[in-house]
C-alpha cells in the first residue's frame, strides 16, 4: 500500500513514454510528454510526504506541528508553470512543422526529410 | 496513506493512461484537462496546496487553451486541402 | 523502422526501465516516512526568521531563490523562443495580407459566431479574474499562491477577451510591446532584487528588507517583492504565448 504512489509515478513514466514512441500526431506526442512530466511531480510529492503531516503553511497551525516536506513542493510548483511554457514552445514547433511539411505525423516528417 | 490518497493516486494513474490512449487530439485535450484536475486533487490530498493551485491554473486552463488553439489552426489548414481526412 | 519493430523495441526497453525503477524505488523510504533534514529544518526556522507563514513560498522566493531565478529564465527563454518561431511565419505572409486587414476578421467569423451571452459574460469576468490574479500574486508569503499561479491567472484574462470576440479590438491598442516590457521587467526585476541583496549585505538574493511581523501582508521582506516580479514575468510570458497562438488563428483566416 505504501508503495502505491511510487508505482503510479513509474506507471505514468512508462505509459507516457509508450505514448511518445507510438504517437502519430505531434500534438498527441506533446501531451504524452506532459504525462511523463506529471510522473516526476507525483514522485517528488510522494517522497516528501510525511504520514499525518499538514500542509507547510503556518497561517493557522501551531509552529510545532508536523508538516510535510516543503522543499519538494517548492521544486514542483515552479516546474509545473515553467513546463507549460516549454509545452507552448513545442506546440509552436509542431505548428511550424505542419506548415513546412504539411503533416503532424512524426513518421511522415521523417520520411519527407529522409 | 489513507483511502483518499490511494483513491486519488489510482485516478491519476487511470487519467494518465486515458491521455495516452486517446488518439484523437481534440478529445485528448479535454481528457488532459481532466487529468490536470485529478493531479490537482492528488496534490491537495498530499498536503501541497501551492502545487495544486499551480496545477489547476496550468492543467485546467492554460494547457487545454494552447492545445485547442493549435488544433484550430491545424484544422483551418486542413480545410484548405479537403482531400486530407479530418 | 517499422511501427511494429519500434513498438517491440520499446517493450524490451520499457521492461528494462521498469525493472530498474522497481529496484530504485524499492530502496526509497516508504511513502509517509521521509526523513530529509533540510525541509524539516526550514519548516521550523523559516517562520521565526522570515515571519512569512507559507513555507513553500519562503523556499521558492528566498531560501532557494537562485533556483527560482533559473526556472524563471527558462520560462522567459521559452516564451521568447515561441515568439521567434511563430513570428517568422507571420512575416512571410504579412506582405500580401496587410491591405485586407479590416475584412479579415469577418472571414474568420469569430466575432459573429460568438453569442451575445458569451460576449457579455466574458467581458464581465475580465475584471474579477484580474483581481483574483493580483490577489494570488500578492499573498504568496501568507497563504498558498504567489507569482507563478497569479501570473497565469492574470494572463487568463486575455482568454476571456478572446472568447468575448473582442481580441481584435484590443489589438488595436497595440498591447504587445507593453506585455513584452512587462515580461522583461519581471525577469530583470528578479535579478535586480538579487543584486540589491549584494549591495545591502554580502550575498546575492539576500533578504535585505525588514521582515515585518508574522501574518502581516508586508511580512517576509523580499519574498513578496520577488513573488510580484515573478507574477509580472509569468503574466507577460503567458499573455505573449496566448496572443501568439491567437494571432496564428487570425492569420490563417486572412490567407483564405
Amino acid at each position: 500500500m505504501s508503495f502505491l504512489a511510487y508505482a503510479v509515478a513509474a506507471w505514468l513514466l512508462l505509459i507516457g513514454l509508450y505514448g511518445v514512441v507510438s504517437s502519430h500526431n505531434l500534438v498527441h506526442l506533446i501531451l504524452c510528454l506532459s504525462v511523463v512530466q506529471a510522473s516526476t511531480y507525483v514522485l517528488l510529492l510522494a517522497i516528501g510526504y510525511r504520514a499525518g503531516g499538514k500542509a507547510p503553511v503556518f497561517a493557522d497551525i501551531p509552529l510545532s506541528s508536523r508538516v510535510v516536506d516543503p522543499v519538494v513542493q517548492s521544486l514542483t510548483l515552479t516546474d509545473v508553470v515553467v513546463e507549460a511554457t516549454v509545452t507552448a514552445l513545442l506546440l509552436a514547433l509542431s505548428l511550424q512543422a505542419y506548415k513546412r511539411f504539411g503533416t503532424v505525423d512524426p513518421d511522415e516528417i521523417v520520411s519527407l526529410t529522409g | 496513506m489513507n483511502v483518499l490518497q490511494a483513491g486519488a493516486l489510482i485516478l491519476v494513474g487511470l487519467g494518465g493512461t486515458g491521455v495516452v490512449i486517446c488518439r484523437d487530439p481534440l478529445r485528448q485535450a479535454i481528457v488532459s484537462g481532466v487529468f490536470g484536475l485529478l493531479l490537482a486533487i492528488l496534490f491537495f490530498v498530499f498536503q501541497a496546496p501551492d502545487v495544486a493551485l499551480s496545477e489547476i491554473v496550468i492543467g485546467a486552463v492554460a494547457l487545454p487553451v494552447m492545445i485547442l488553439l493549435t488544433l484550430a489552426k491545424l484544422r483551418e489548414h486542413r480545410d484548405d486541402e479537403p482531400e486530407i481526412e479530418q | 523502422m517499422s511501427h511494429r519493430g519500434r513498438r517491440g523495441l520499446f517493450l524490451v526497453a520499457a521492461a528494462g526501465l521498469a525493472a530498474l525503477l522497481v529496484h530504485g524505488l524499492a530502496g526509497l523510504p516508504g511513502v509517509g516516512h521521509f526523513h530529509g533534514r533540510y525541509g524539516l529544518l526550514l519548516a521550523h526556522v523559516a517562520v521565526p526568521e522570515r515571519q512569512a507563514t507559507d513555507i513553500v513560498n519562503s523556499i521558492t522566493y528566498d531560501y532557494r531563490g537562485v533556483d527560482t531565478m533559473g526556472e524563471e529564465f527558462i520560462l522567459f527563454a521559452s516564451a521568447v523562443g515561441l515568439v521567434i518561431v511563430l513570428r517568422r511565419m507571420r512575416g512571410e505572409r504579412q506582405d500580401d495580407d496587410r491591405d485586407r486587414d479590416d475584412a479579415s476578421e469577418s472571414a474568420v467569423g469569430r466575432p459573429s459566431q460568438t453569442s451575445a451571452a458569451l460576449r457579455v459574460l466574458g467581458l464581465a469576468l475580465v475584471g474579477p479574474v484580474l483581481v483574483l490574479g493580483i490577489y494570488f500574486a500578492s499573498q504568496g508569503q501568507l497563504t498558498p499562491g504567489g507569482g507563478f499561479q497569479g501570473g497565469v491567472i492574470l494572463a487568463a484574462a486575455l482568454i476571456l477577451v478572446y472568447l468575448a470576440g473582442r481580441y481584435r479590438a484590443m489589438t488595436r491598442l497595440r498591447p504587445i510591446p507593453v506585455v513584452e516590457l512587462a515580461e522583461g521587467l519581471g525577469a530583470a526585476g528578479y535579478a535586480a532584487i538579487g543584486v540589491g541583496g549584494l549591495i545591502a549585505g554580502a550575498r546575492f538574493l539576500l533578504n535585505f528588507i525588514p521582515q515585518g511581523s508574522m501574518g502581516n501582508l508586508l511580512s517576509g521582506g523580499t519574498i513578496a517583492l520577488l513573488s510580484a516580479v515573478v507574477g509580472l514575468e509569468v503574466a507577460g510570458a503567458f499573455t505573449l504565448v496566448f496572443a501568439e497562438f491567437m494571432d496564428q488563428r487570425r492569420l490563417t483566416g486572412r490567407r483564405q
